[in-house]
């Protein structure tokens, strides 16, 4: 109860405290010290829902189970080496002239804005408030995608606020659609909207509306998760937003929405009984795949580059979830934490390398290995990570919701296996001449902030060899809510 | 009133409201389309309150005076003070392809009232009816959302969007629960706060708010 209020209360006092006092020198520690006592909360709030169970709080308002505590626990984590890097990456921005204070001002406000609307939308136990968390994490991140002002990111600001903005009204049509099935059941009022009551009659919701608002709430969240044919914003936002903002939107923001698709996926399959919500998800997780593979290839731009890697893995979990069943909904979970783990930790590196080479154009980004092994490095082993090799963790992820596919969905790993390689081809290749070669960089002016790179990509690396107890234990039990 | 008039006056606000969004769908000045959307809060505000008053329900006042104060006073008073400030109050969009684009609106209701249908039969509430015109309004703002191509008659058109949930929440459920109708109103309200800034930021970069200057970024 106490570490809940604190985990939505640190990010919240921080946003206020950072917006109040403007941009000091300070202001960046400050950010990273919000965002390292979210974490410390975070990290009790889970111990405590591990020895203890699912949690329900403050009149049912809020509800944690293993499903959303694992994604709490992942996203404190992440904001925090997120803005341990922003520290040292946004100063070497400053110093070149590219962010005034009063930028900055709104940057670290709403940077934990942020922090604060997605933490509230996986905790609440509101369908309804879930809603309005999503669309507040669209409106925190808009003006930080712009914060450059240059064109390219003010366009890249606007598509992402008309797109999001459409897609999450679509969402709330199909939130209303499944408080009319509810209301039918629980009567009208605040009860009816709750998770915890809604999970407990999913049996006798009807199941004809349920399915009419299943295909609204994914295409709605799907456009956050920027599921193919609406993944148009996601490039986009990605390439033209400071690094960090990149990192948290890829490692963070696509999780949330995929959880709220999920968390709705659980109803619709309990009132309709049949597989039509999983058939609907694997269709679009396999398209977004596909589609994001063959554009890996053609990308001239870093940035750009791993934001479509984004969209082709959020593919690859959305599939998973859609195949369900306890193998598959695991493997999706873990892929879900290797993923965000591992793309962060790719953003941190590739800030740090488009600094150095003063572009984000892949073609001028040369050699990077000679100016500074540990970018270099972190980058390779990032991508050999995020591309499936072993023993990384996204491999095992991968490797099981494969072999999960080959028994049950047959007809789906053609697909899988040549984007998969596809996308390795067309990742490997422009990593390799990024990283060897004659060099075209420049050292920085202050040391990079390369903690946080290393971290992820040893957790991530973890999580291949040796998957602990608790962890694969909390996985099975999220795994088996989800069905 | 008897059941029967009430239900006769939900109908004749409903189809008023499909009205408007025609119009504005139709209307080509910027200072016009503000007034329609204020009318359209207007006739939502009234509908809410009809309603409330019919069936009972305390939280649906509520409702309707939010819509009146946000819908009806504050968008408008923002959009104004927008337009003024960036001098674009006497603004007219040349490029619209009225007769089209009327056409396609309705195609949009036709196909409305057949999604609405099997969703209004489970509706058990007095104005189930509506439910057809609430996702018309939601489709006709969507296409008006495509068919411009100018900044602020865009968001217009996305906040007219909203106002059709919002009706399409009435219609079907008598409301959303007050927590998350207020939350929904907080995000509509600083999303056009947001939106307001951003009119400055592509007016100071592109020296117009024409968004043709906003396609650019593409994948060659």
């Amino acid at each position: 109860m106490t570490e809940l209020l604190l985990v939505l209360g640190c990010p919240l006092a921080g946003a206020l405290l950072l917006a109040v006092r403007g941009h000091r020198p300070a202001a960046a520690d400050l950010n990273v010290f919000a965002s390292l006592l979210t974490f410390l909360a975070a990290a009790v709030l889970t111990a405590r829902v591990i020895s203890g169970g699912p949690l329900v709080a403050l009149r049912e308002l809020f509800f944690v189970d293993a499903f959303n505590v694992f994604l709490v626990a992942l996203t404190a984590f992440v904001g925090f080496t997120t803005a341990v890097f922003s520290r040292v990456y946004m100063r070497v921005e400053q110093d070149r002239g590219k962010l005034s204070t009063g930028q900055l001002r709104l940057y670290h406000s709403m940077y934990q804005m942020f922090t604060f609307t997605m933490l509230v939308a996986l905790l609440t136990n509101n369908v309804g408030i879930l809603w309005v968390a999503m669309e507040a994490a669209t409106l925190t991140t808009v003006l930080l995608v712009s914060l450059y002002r240059t064109p390219a990111s003010i366009e890249a600001a606007w598509k992402y606020f008309i797109l999001c903005g459409v897609g999450i009204a679509l969402a709330l049509f199909g939130t209303i659609l499944l408080y009319l099935a509810a209301e039918k059941v629980l009567g009208p009022g605040g009860t009816a909207l709750l998770w915890t009551h809604l999970d407990e009659v999913k049996g006798e919701l009807e199941p004809t509306v349920l399915s009419i608002a299943f295909v609204f709430l994914l295409v709605g969240y799907g456009t956050k998760v920027g599921l193919v044919p609406l993944h148009n914003w996601l490039p986009d936002a990605h390439a033209e937003g400071p690094t960090p903002i990149s990192a948290v939107l890829s490692g963070l923001l696509l999780n949330v929405a995929l959880y709220a698709v999920v968390r709705n996926k659980v109803l619709v399959d309990g009132a309709l009984q049949t597989h039509v919500a999983g058939h609907l998800m694997m269709g679009f997780g396999l398209l977004s795949v596909v589609v994001a593979a063959f554009f890996l290839s053609r990308q001239k731009d870093i940035k750009r580059l791993f934001a479509y890697s984004s969209i082709e893995h959020m593919g690859i979990i959305t599939f998973a979830f859609g195949m369900g069943g306890p193998v598959a909904s695991f493997a999706g979970l873990l892929h879900m934490t290797a993923h965000s783990l591992t793309k962060s930790a790719i953003f941190f590196a590739v800030g740090h390398a488009a600094q150095k080479a003063g572009t984000q154009t892949i073609a001028d980004i040369r050699g990077l290995i000679r100016v500074s092994p540990t970018v270099g490095w972190g980058l390779m082993l990032g991508s050999i990570a995020i591309l499936g090799i072993p023993p990384f963790g996204v491999f095992a992820s991968e490797f099981l919701i494969l072999t999960t596919a080959m028994r049950e969905q047959p007809w789906a790993t053609p697909f899988l296996l040549s984007a998969l390689g596809v996308a390795f081809a067309a990742v490997f290749s422009k990593v390799q001449a990024m990283v060897f070669g004659e060099t075209t960089a420049q050292p920085l002016p202050h040391p990079p902030a390369l903690f946080p790179v290393f971290v992820h990509l040893a957790l991530v690396l973890v999580l291949g060899l040796y998957i602990p107890p608790y962890l694969a234990q909390w996985y099975r039990q999220a795994a088996a809510m989800i069905g | 009133m008897s059941p029967e008039t009430v239900a006769d006056f939900i109908n004749l606000l409903a189809s008023l409201l499909l009205l408007i969004a025609f119009a504005m769908l139709a209307q080509r000045r910027l200072l016009r389309l503000i007034h329609l959307f204020a009318l359209q809060g207007f006739v939502l505000a009234l509908n809410t309150t009809l309603v409330a008053a019919t069936i009972g329900h305390t939280h649906l006042y509520f409702s309707a005076l939010l819509t009146l104060v946000l819908k009806v006073l504050l968008l408008p008073w923002i959009l104004h003070r927008l337009i003024d400030r960036l001098n674009v109050r006497w603004d007219v969009e040349t490029q619209v392809n009225l007769s089209t684009i009327q056409l396609v609106g309705i195609v949009l209701v036709i196909i409305a009232f057949n999604l609405a249908l099997p969703i209004s039969q489970l509706a058990g509430t007095i104005t189930r009816g509506t439910l057809g015109i609430a996702m018309a309004s939601v489709l006709l703002s969507f296409l008006m959302m495509i068919t411009r191509r100018k900044a602020i008659p865009q968001v217009i058109g996305f906040l007219a969007m909203e106002n059709g949930l919002f009706f399409a929440a009435t219609s079907a459920t008598y409301g959303m629960p007050m927590v998350v109708e207020l939350g929904i109103a907080l995000d509509v309200l600083v999303g056009t706060l947001i939106f307001g800034v951003f009119f400055f930021q592509i007016r100071e970069t592109f020296d117009s708010l024409d968004i043709h200057h906003l396609e650019r970024l593409k994948d060659k």
